[in-house]
């Protein structure tokens, strides 16, 4: 029993430690706040895949009552630790990713134009701005044929992630 | 949970109107995408921490080394052969006559020969001239020694009547441009003159300091400022910069690059450079208003003062200036007959390079003493035969810089001066209240929101723009905008690294920012691209220092491992990481790049290691056990070479070698025998003609990345062949082979 509560601590000690060097890589002053609009890259880079919105939910939840565009990492300590405990927001499998593009692919062409690919991206689901758009094309477009091989682009993103 | 579609979203589908399915699909593929955005801008942050912190770890290294070199001048006695190896660096302001300077410098023997196709420069300088000169490195060119000694003589001649602060104002419209941080990226500065236009009457410019070291081209950077600064010196204005320091250059490239580009004239370029660093104006202030420095304040900065130092007496920054009293010089006039009398018991010795056979017996026969005498006899000998003469009585006036001083000056002034001038060139901004010692550097101070907003207040400011800190976006404001970086170096660290940009100020004063970044490449890589490359060198260079520190390492891991199974956590190996490295990194986040098996959770550091060590040095060191600490040090014992190497030449002897490596070992306290120094010196003369070569000694630290090929198709490069352009692996170290006018 005792021997379980330890290997429960020591695995939350590890959390917690994981949390802290995610947080500490955003907090430029060193007094343990980074600004709001970092948060989304360090849950996302902690291995979660929350929507904007649901994100947009984390942190009203831990911002301070007075908005002042800064998270402190005393409140973003507990509510990440459960939020990776409670395995929340966990990785989209290739295979599903792959299924999203195909319901996008209507003509089963195995490719998207790039044209096809924008109107979705930024007019449906949670809108690409057009920042984000510019990058997913450059990495994603076959730069002589203007089409998307999403299953080629799926396969080489996935592989980066480990 | 919800997905968060807002009235607005929903309308916007409606219009759309895309299936339900589709609306999902796409939410999911966003969800991904980010993800993966968002795992790059880590990975980018993480990159950027490295490099920045080996960078200052770097920084403060040298400053150690050089504080140990003071503490040896200041407390060894003159018979100490260590102190005698090292005592030139200190000897500042010889020779103070003018004349004998410029009798030193002369150009006028030097001819420029008929083959020379490099630029001809015309004195007094034109417009025409500077125009041509800047062409003429933009493809490449080379200017002749000549031409470099007499600009750089003429540049000293009117820095000398500079005040400290340059004094601009955007009178007439004129609107001001300022740039950052240079450091030899020729690229960016001529990148900056097509967006901008070249200095004039109608473009005024303020360079706020670091023009030179890292970067190739330092000396054609140097060369340009000065010449635009000639031809308009009233509308040029350049601040001095930590990096503007013999002594700092001897690590970090430009001594490097100047002695091998000017082989024969080399030396005397430096000498030159030395004085003019010293003369370099320290601050600019525009319209009253704006303070324009390379490093910072502190909480004792006071223009007033800095407006009255004798700041020509700071050769180096690193060091205060030597003490005038009448005692220091009794000091120094003992040592001068000491060595007078030692002058007449010494032998007489052969100044070429003896062959081993020779000396290295003979060594061994005397005693600690003798030995000492001898290498300050051979020292004095080589500056001799360099050409620089040094009469006793000279020594004597060594204590005086070169213009007049007051000898009853005390001791107090002295320190405060300096310490004025080290907090402008070295200190950063920090986000706390406060001012507290730079221990990161090792120089200056960090200073707080409070003290720009004093020391502004003070002088009647309102705004303080710096530069010395390299930023992502090539600038950065802080302290509620009141301090402003300024980085014109782009691609600091690696190709796509960060931007540079420079600063547009009008009579309003308000900063516009132009940003740039310099390599056409770098544009066309996309984020991920950039991120791997800048990350691949990051990598390397961490495995450099965890290879450095390899047996530190091992005993930390084994202190978490009492039991010996060579498995450790991976929470302890973070956390041993850090205790050995002290560098701050987020090993965590780290982790996935450099550790790439793990059973069951666990690291066996051991096999870790030999994975690691897919670097080795080249060839003949490998097999010496001082190959680790040779190599944790490699940057000191180059330093520490270069400094001995009075003449130049590129050649230590044994016996230099030898002392370099008590030193060494004094300074970081460890202990290595004679025996093994002596067997290391025999195994690196590679010429076996009894001296050793700096550069190939270096070159043998060179590590070769075994593995490249395997790297490519491993997780950590990622990329698939036809998305990427080839990469070749960079050099760590250059043997200098590129041609060059005499």
């Amino acid at each position: 029993m005792a021997e379980d509560r330890e290997n429960a601590e020591a695995i939350i000690s590890e959390v917690h430690k994981k949390i802290s060097d995610a947080f500490d890589v955003f907090d430029h002053e060193r007094n343990k706040t980074v600004d709001v609009r970092e948060i989304g890259t360090i849950i996302r880079s902690l291995g979660c895949f929350p929507t904007e919105g649901e994100l947009q939910e984390f942190i009203t939840e831990i911002e301070e009552e007075e908005a002042t565009g800064y998270i402190r990492f005393e409140r973003f300590l507990p509510t990440m630790t459960k939020l990776l405990m409670e395995r929340k927001f966990r990785p989209i499998p290739e295979d599903l990713l792959l299924q999203a593009f195909e319901v996008l692919d209507q003509e089963k062409k195995g490719h998207l134009g790039t044209e096809e690919l924008t109107k979705y991206m930024t007019q449906d689901g949670e809108p690409f701005t057009q920042e984000e758009m510019e990058e997913m094309l450059s990495a994603a477009a076959d730069p002589d044929k203007n089409v998307i091989f999403y299953k080629d682009f799926v396969s080489m993103l996935t592989v980066d992630d480990k | 949970m919800g997905c968060g579609v807002t009235k607005q979203n929903q309308k916007q589908i409606k219009k759309a109107s895309f299936s339900v399915p589709a609306m999902r699909a796409a939410l999911l593929i966003q969800r991904w995408y980010r993800q993966y955005v968002a795992r790059l801008e880590m990975r980018r942050r993480c990159t950027w921490n490295i490099f920045q912190s080996m960078e200052y770890a770097g920084e403060q290294n040298q400053i150690k080394l050089y504080k140990f070199f003071s503490y040896l001048m200041d407390h060894f006695t003159p018979a100490s052969s260590e102190r005698n190896l090292i005592a030139h660096i200190f000897r500042e302001n010889e020779v103070c006559r003018d004349a004998e300077w410029e009798r030193y410098f002369n150009y006028k023997n030097i001819e420029v020969p008929e083959f020379y196709s490099g630029p001809h420069l015309n004195f007094p300088l034109t417009a025409t001239n500077a125009t041509e000169l800047v062409e003429a490195f933009r493809t490449k060119q080379q200017l002749h020694s000549r031409y470099v000694l007499q600009l750089l003589v003429e540049t000293w001649k009117l820095l000398r009547i500079l005040p400290n602060i340059n004094h601009v104002s955007t009178c007439h419209s004129k609107e001001i441009t300022i740039c950052g941080d240079l450091h030899g990226h020729l690229e960016d500065l001529l990148l900056v003159f097509y967006k901008n236009g070249l200095p004039s009457m109608e473009t005024p410019y303020v360079f706020n300091g670091d023009f030179v070291d890292r970067g190739k081209n330092s000396m054609e950077i140097l060369l340009i400022l000065f010449a635009f600064l000639l031809v308009y010196p009233n509308d040029v204005h350049l601040n001095r910069g930590n990096h503007e320091d013999h002594i700092v250059n001897l690590r970090y490239g430009f001594t490097k690059e100047v002695l091998g580009k000017y082989r024969v004239h080399g030396k005397k370029i430096l000498k030159l450079l030395q004085k003019i660093y010293s003369w370099l104006p320290l601050a600019s202030v525009i319209d009253q208003k704006v303070l324009i420095l390379h490093g910072g304040i502190s909480d004792t900065t006071d223009l007033d003062i800095i407006a009255k130092v004798d700041r020509h007496r700071y050769v180096s920054t690193l060091r205060p200036p030597k003490q005038r009293k009448s005692s220091a010089k009794n000091k120094q006039s003992d040592q001068d007959s000491w060595d007078e009398d030692n002058m007449t018991r010494r032998r007489v010795r052969s100044m070429t390079y003896s062959s081993p056979g020779v000396s290295r017996p003979e060594v061994q026969r005397h005693s600690l003493q003798t030995l000492s005498s001898q290498v300050e006899e051979e020292l004095r000998e080589r500056r001799r035969r360099a050409g620089f003469s040094l009469s006793h009585g000279d020594l004597h006036n060594s204590l005086s810089s070169d213009s007049d001083s007051d000898p009853g000056e005390n001791l107090e002034t002295d320190a405060e001066d300096w310490k004025q001038v080290v907090d402008m060139l070295w200190s950063d901004p920090m986000p706390i209240d406060g001012c507290v010692p730079n221990e990161v550097r090792g120089g200056g101070c960090y200073w707080g929101p409070d003290i720009t907003r004093e020391v502004l207040e003070k002088h009647n400011l309102q705004l303080l723009i710096r530069s010395h800190e390299c930023k992502q976006e090539g600038y950065e404001f802080c302290h509620n905008r009141k301090v402003l970086t300024i980085f014109s170096a782009s691609n600091y660290y690696e190709v796509g690294s960060n931007r540079g940009a420079y600063i547009r100020l009008g009579p309003d004063l308000v900063p516009h920012l132009i940003q740039y970044q310099a390599s056409r490449s770098t544009r066309d890589l996309t984020l991920r691209q950039s991120v791997g490359r800048t990350e691949r060198s990051a990598l390397r260079a961490l495995r450099e220092q965890l290879f450095a520190h390899k047996s530190d390492l091992i005993s930390a891991f084994q202190e978490f491992d009492p039991e010996q199974t060579g498995l450790i956590s991976l929470n302890h190996w973070a956390t041993a990481m850090e205790s050995v490295l002290q560098l701050g990194l987020p090993w965590r986040m780290l982790r996935s790049q450099l550790v790439n098996h793990t059973q069951d959770g666990k690291l066996n550091y051991q096999s870790w290691f030999k994975e690691l060590a897919i670097m080795e040095p080249n060839t003949q060191l490998a097999h010496t056990n001082l190959l680790e600490t040779l190599y944790k040090h490699h940057s000191n014992l180059e330093t520490i070479f270069r400094i001995i190497d009075t003449d130049n030449s590129g050649l230590i002897s044994f016996e230099e070698f030898r002392q370099t490596w008590r030193l060494l070992s004094s300074h970081l306290q460890i202990d290595i025998s004679d025996e093994a120094i002596s067997d290391l010196a025999q195994s690196i003369d590679f010429n076996k003609d009894g001296s050793i070569d700096i550069n190939e000694f270096m070159e043998a630290f060179r590590l070769v990345d075994r593995t490249q090929q395997e790297r490519s198709n491993s997780t950590l490069s990622g990329v698939h062949p036809h998305l990427l352009q080839s990469e070749h692996p960079t050099k760590t170290l250059l043997v200098s082979a590129s041609p060059h006018f005499v």
